[in-house]
């Protein structure tokens, strides 16, 4: 395995309420290496999202340093976070944040408006072979209100694949899907990590994280536990094993 | 990021939420449409009002007698007999700023020609009469010296006695018009003239030599009242000093006694009828105003309550890489979209509204160019406003932020 690709040191992110601070990370120091699938575990509030949200530069901390790809996150300009933000990064959020009334195509084609290299021709392209990655190439001209919540949540991450970007950002990806489009979710995911992207997913479900290679555990805004997933499961394999009709 | 992408964006964004784009436009629509509706009404009755006006001549001066009393009882303007023909003969020769006068004596009653008869007045007035009151002959003649020398029983007639006692027929001259048992031989028509700014009828009228009047039909021998012409508006207040000091001289008054008479001018009638339209064009714009603001509201109200579901989408645009100028950029073009688009089909509307008013009601209307300036650029101003101060304060936000906004 390569270069390290995020580099946490110390990190901090304190949120000031009318009469409280909330200390939602309290030091937090994390490497990520390219081509890693690391799972972020925790209990509800201690900080899982803050610092994913900080990751993928949509937030800022209050103190400590972030290097992604060598580049220092604290010295950007807003717009020099938003070019990064489009070509380095990509999020998928746990309540998928499509546009309503807005076709997948159109959606997945959404970050590609924001960078100028790219011509409409190519753009439309690069947004099919998006959808056809995530394996809804017949859904393209669908609104988000016309799709389940697995097929949403596809349409999300292929519109966070569709710039190419370096790291794949994921909060609770699989929290509001059943069992079976869950491993959908995640079979997607282990391709895309084999390939070579690193992904990030938080998640509290350690059945979900025993796909990824490295669990990452929270606690009040610490990292209490770090391992390697040892016997790593294979969502394809489990998916094939899962009855073809669930019944509950 | 390009010019063309973020016109697609708005373009795209538009589409998205046709109902709330036509809510917006709606908003500025009616603004615009009726402010240029009501200014036009309010400007086309002042300029109405003026045009009929001044047909009447802006440089008309009139003189009345002054209303009297005697023994304590007001006996009112039009009983007072003390102008005579040596008043006219007076102005005639002491007012440099006076071109033309006339007496002028008046009689109502029937018109009689065979069985039809029609009420009306005859006019008595000397042949300068038709210059100063902007009559012009349409066929026949004026009378002469000689007929009001000699009280000769002639008389020219209106378009409306034309039509009531002849049935319209062109070849009126030569024809008998009876007034209370006297007949009058028609040597002239007059030219159509419409109504007055009053809504009188200029055509309803007979007009005589006034000697004829005076001797034969009334049997005085003052005058009712003094029709003059001054050499130019801009003179008006010099011809009316003048005839005031030359009536002053004739009546014998002397100084400290008010005159016993009075003049006015039409400049003067034109200014207060135009100012009473002026009020109800401040009334008419202020009602315009009220439209643009509740226009306005409107347009606030379709901007305010769509921030939260805009402050998501520019969260997620935040996310997925746009820049805070790119947003504010797609959003100043969506509302510049809408309100040149509301403005546009505000004014056609307004316009179209406007002619039809005019030709169903006739109401006369003028469509002031500065109205429809002012309304579109009030209703863009608000509606651009709107669309793009929300859009600034959230595409400053954290993108996080920006997307949890509720
Ligand atoms: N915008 C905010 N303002 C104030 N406090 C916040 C904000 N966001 C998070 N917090 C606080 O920070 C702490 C960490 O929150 P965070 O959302 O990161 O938890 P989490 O691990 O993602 O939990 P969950 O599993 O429930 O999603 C919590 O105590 C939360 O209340
Ligand atoms: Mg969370």
């Amino acid at each position: 395995m390569g270069k390290t690709i995020i580099e946490v040191k110390n990190l901090k992110k304190d949120f000031y309420l009318e009469e409280i601070t909330v200390h939602a990370l309290r030091g937090i120091n994390l490497d990520i290496k390219e081509g890693e699938f690391v799972a972020i575990m925790g209990t509800s509030g201690s900080g899982k999202s803050t610092m994913l949200n900080i990751l993928g530069c949509l937030d800022k901390p209050t103190s400590g340093s972030y290097l992604l790809d060598g580049v220092s996150m604290g010295e950007l300009s807003r717009n020099e976070l938003a070019a990064l933000r489009n070509n380095k990064l990509g999020f998928v959020f746990q309540s998928y944040n499509l546009l309503p009334r807005t076709t997948a195509l159109e959606n997945v084609e959404l970050p590609l408006f924001y960078n100028s290299k790219v011509k409409p021709k190519e753009r439309k392209e690069r947004a099919i072979e998006a959808l056809e990655a995530v394996g809804l190439a017949d859904r393209m001209f669908h609104m988000p209100n016309q799709m389940s919540g697995g097929q949403q949540q596809r349409v999300a991450i292929a519109r966070s694949l569709v710039n190419d970007p370096v790291v794949i950002l994921a909060d609770e990806a699989t929290g509001n899907l059943d069992t079976r489009t869950s491993y959908e979710i995640m079979a997607l995911l282990q391709d895309l990590n084999s390939k070579g992207k690193t992904i990030v997913f938080v998640t509290h479900e350690p059945d979900i994280a025993r796909f990824t290679t490295r669990q990452v555990v929270f606690r009040d805004g610490l990292i209490i536990k770090e391992e390697m997933v040892t016997n790593r499961l294979n969502a394809i394999e489990l998916l094939n094993a899962l009855p073809v009709e669930e019944s509950i | 990021m390009n010019y063309t992408n973020t016109i697609k964006i708005s373009v795209n964004a538009l589409k998205r939420n046709k109902f709330r784009s036509f809510l917006t436009m709606l908003g500025i629509i009616i603004g615009v449409a009726s402010v240029i509706v009501m200014l036009a009404i309010g400007q086309g009755s002042k300029k109405s009002i003026r045009d009929q006006m001044s047909s009447m001549g802006t440089n008309l001066i009139m003189v009345m007698p002054a209303s009297q009393q005697r023994g304590g009882v007001m006996l009112g303007n039009s009983s007072a007999q003390n102008m005579t023909l040596n008043d006219i003969t007076a102005i005639e020769k002491e007012c440099p700023a006076i071109s033309a006068v006339s007496p002028e004596v008046r009689s109502s009653g029937q018109a009689v020609v065979g069985n039809s008869n029609w009420p009306t007045s005859v006019y008595g007035v000397n042949n300068r009469y038709f210059s100063i009151r902007k009559y012009t002959i349409k066929s026949g003649r004026s009378f002469t010296d000689n007929e009001i020398q000699t009280y000769a029983k002639v008389c020219l007639v209106g378009q409306t006695i034309v039509e009531k006692l002849f049935e319209g027929k062109t070849d009126v001259i030569g024809q008998t018009v009876r007034f209370k048992g006297i007949p009058l031989m028609i040597i002239g028509v007059l030219s159509e003239k419409g109504e007055n700014g009053m809504g009188q009828d200029q055509d309803d009228l007979i007009i005589a030599p006034f000697t004829t009047v005076q001797k034969r039909i009334l049997a005085i021998t003052y005058i009712q009242s003094i029709f003059a012409s001054a050499v130019s508006e801009e003179k008006n207040n010099d011809a009316i000093d003048q005839v005031t000091t030359s009536l002053r001289k004739t009546h014998k008054l002397k100084d400290g006694v008010t005159d016993d008479f009075q003049v006015r001018s039409q400049a003067e009638m034109v200014q207060t009828f135009s100012s009473i339209s002026d009020v109800l064009t401040i009334l008419l714009g202020a009602i315009a105003g009220i439209s643009l603001l509740v226009g306005g509201i409107g347009i606030m109200n379709i901007m305010y309550v769509s921030v939260t579901e805009r402050t998501r989408e520019i969260g997620l645009r935040l996310s997925v890489g746009g820049r805070a100028t790119d947003i504010m950029m797609q959003f100043l073009i969506e509302s510049i979209l809408l309100s040149v688009l509301g403005g546009i089909i505000g004014i056609s509307l307004g316009v179209a509204a406007t002619s039809v008013a005019a030709s169903l009601m006739n109401w006369p209307t003028v469509i002031m160019p500065a109205s429809v300036v002012m309304s579109f650029l009030v209703c863009s101003a608000i509606g651009i406003f709107f669309g793009w101060y929300p859009a600034r304060k959230a595409s400053n936000l954290n993108p996080i932020d920006a997307l949890r906004y509720e």
